[in-house]
């Protein structure tokens, strides 16, 4: 097996994966979460993963990380199973999680000196400082940034190591209307210009709609994937399109019917 | 992208660089009446007794008036008197109410509570041997707080990051760390050949104890979601202890480190007191066996000079190592 070349994006396969938890209040009993997975995303594909909270949406993704393994199925990137978490699979939480004690250089390049390969690389660290707007930002400490640049040094310190897939989980949750959507076409464009795979987790259908290629419907108790949904929009799209609309209510009605009630 | 907008302004508050006329003469004033005062009450005591403490306000004067001259030319020093001169002004007064209690009213037992004047006259008489006590304490403490520090970093950082060593490790921390390192005294000066050899390791052993006790206490409670990121960035375990978890523990690292300081000065003292036969600790207890209770005072000035002056040190390496904290944390 020939690993891929780094910069290069790469597809996703989930099957049949399964995992359980122990329960909170009963610690001899075991309580699905995830029931039998089952998807996979091509590779420089933005997919999104939609359902209500305690679906089970960030245990499936800290899975491709790697963080956590499976009780069973099979996990692969392009032709490798993911056997722990690496470089090649970057996650930005909805918490930045930007080290504190660091200026926002430093935590951009956080990945090169993890990998000790800060000395080969150091001149990307300025392209990728750009390529957020943080270039004048560099040697300021992340208690002095406001939500959405905070937001934005940790998706370049994700994206630093050229991951062949990125992992986004909530990443815009925290942020306002107006932030969020600027940041949604942040992400777009980085998407756009490195074609990185993306899996973006996110309780908001809207966000959904608006960027991904894909919709996943997932539902909780045991998180299941219930349906996929192509989104044929052309991009950029808009948000009050009549397409948007329509797709936004079917998707809605979808949820409130699997949500049963 | 306007990225300058996102940035939330950090107010800086500055002292105002004001200065007062009744700030700038409260320390000239209060010197002055420190003098008359002390003129007065030690009327019947020999001059050249009180002639050091004499000249000590009249170069406070003297001072004072050549500041407040020199203040238009420098803000900063403008700033540093409007800060200043309040407490210097409580200082001596509270000379002037020593100087009353004890040599004007005769209200404490003497030799044991010698006037202000006594006192400064012991410091400046002896002050060589108070120099090499000082410098004998320096060298005992640096010693054996360095040799704790290293110490308790590296048993925090095992204790916190490895579960076996936490198991095994945290009773022998439970049942011998709260033991007072001066307890150890009688045992320390058996076993040991020197008792400086035995002290140092005394101080060390009581500065290992906070410090092993808070740094693996911050070790173990780093967020779970940096080590979490710091993996998924291609960290191996050299990057998740040296790069995430240290500097994520130095806050509380360097609440073991002050503790053990305080530590370090108890033990310090009380180990010169008891084997030692050089510091400030002897020379108290050796200008007590000679009721020389100006003495006594004297050491305890330049001890308090001498502590606080380390701490100080301690609090500045602090801010510098924590400036990524700057206005999170207040203490």
């Amino acid at each position: 097996m020939v690993a891929l070349a780094e910069g290069e994006a790469s597809s996703l396969a989930v099957r049949e994966v399964k995992k359980t938890f122990a329960a909170p209040d009963d610690p001899l009993a075991r309580r699905q979460v995830l029931d039998g997975i089952s998807f996979s995303i091509a590779a420089g594909e933005l997919v999104s993963l939609v359902g209500p909270s305690g679906c089970g949406k960030s245990t499936l993704l800290r899975l491709i990380a790697g963080l956590d393994a499976a009780d069973s199925g099979d996990l692969l990137i392009g032709s490798d199973p993911i056997t722990g978490p690496n470089a090649q699979r970057g996650l930005v939480f909805q918490d930045p999680n930007l080290f504190p004690w660091l200026t926002v250089r430093r935590n951009i390049q956080a990945g090169l000196v993890a990998r000790g390969v800060l000395r080969e690389k150091k001149h990307e660290v300025d392209e990728f400082m750009r390529l957020v707007g943080l270039d004048a930002f560099a040697n300021v400490y992340p208690h002095h940034l406001s939500g959405g640049m905070a937001q934005r040094a940790a998706l370049a310190r994700a994206l630093i190591n050229h991951p062949k897939i990125l992992l986004l989980d909530e990443p815009l949750g925290a942020l306002d209307a107006f932030t969020r959507m600027r940041m949604q076409d942040e992400v777009l464009r980085i998407w756009q210009a490195r074609r990185t795979t993306m899996l973006l987790v996110t309780h908001d259908i809207d966000e959904a709609i608006y960027m991904s290629d894909r919709i996943m419907i997932m539902t909780p108790r045991p998180g299941r994937i219930e349906r996929t949904i192509p989104v044929d929009l052309a991009r950029p799209r808009q948000r009050d399109s009549a397409d948007f609309l329509r797709l936004r209510s079917d998707i809605l009605n979808y949820l409130h019917f699997a949500g049963g009630a | 992208m306007q990225a300058q907008e996102d940035l939330v302004p950090v107010a800086v508050l500055e002292p105002p660089s004001v200065l007062r006329w009744r700030t700038m003469l409260a320390v000239p004033i209060a010197a002055a009446f420190a003098l008359g005062l002390h003129l007065f009450v030690a009327k019947n005591e020999a001059p050249l007794e009180t002639h050091s403490y004499r000249l000590l306000f009249l170069e406070v004067i003297g001072v004072s008036i050549v500041l407040a001259l020199l203040r238009r030319f420098s803000p900063g020093l403008r700033r540093w008197m409007a800060n200043m001169w309040p407490i210097f002004t409580a200082a001596i007064l509270t000379l002037c109410l020593w100087d009353v209690v004890t040599l004007g009213f005769r209200l404490l037992p003497l030799p044991y509570f010698p006037g202000p004047a006594a006192v400064l006259r012991s410091l400046i008489n002896d002050r060589l041997l108070l120099l090499d006590s000082t410098w004998h304490s320096l060298a005992l403490l640096v010693s054996g707080y360095t040799l704790g520090v290293i110490a308790g970093l590296i048993s925090g950082i095992c204790i916190g990051w490895s579960n076996p060593v936490r198991y095994w490790g945290m009773p022998i921390l439970k049942v011998v760390g709260p033991i007072p390192a001066t307890a150890w005294i009688p045992l320390a000066l058996v076993i040991s050949p020197s008792a400086i050899v035995s002290s140092a390791v005394l101080i060390a052993l009581a500065v290992w104890f906070p410090v092993t006790m808070l740094t693996a206490s911050g070790i173990s409670n780093t967020r779970a979601s940096y080590l979490d990121v710091a993996r998924t960035l291609g960290a191996g375990r050299a990057y998740l202890i040296f790069r995430v978890a240290i500097p994520a523990a130095l806050p509380n690292i360097f609440i073991g480190l002050f503790m053990g300081l305080g530590a370090s000065f108890l033990t310090l003292v009380v180990a010169e007191s008891v084997g030692v036969k050089s510091g400030l600790g002897w020379y108290v207890s050796w200008a007590q066996g000679w009721a020389e209770y100006g003495k006594v005072f004297a050491a305890l000035i330049i001890m308090a000079a001498f502590f606080s002056t380390i701490m100080t040190l301690l609090f500045k390496v602090r801010d510098r190592v924590l400036v990524w904290q700057k206005g999170v944390i207040k203490w």
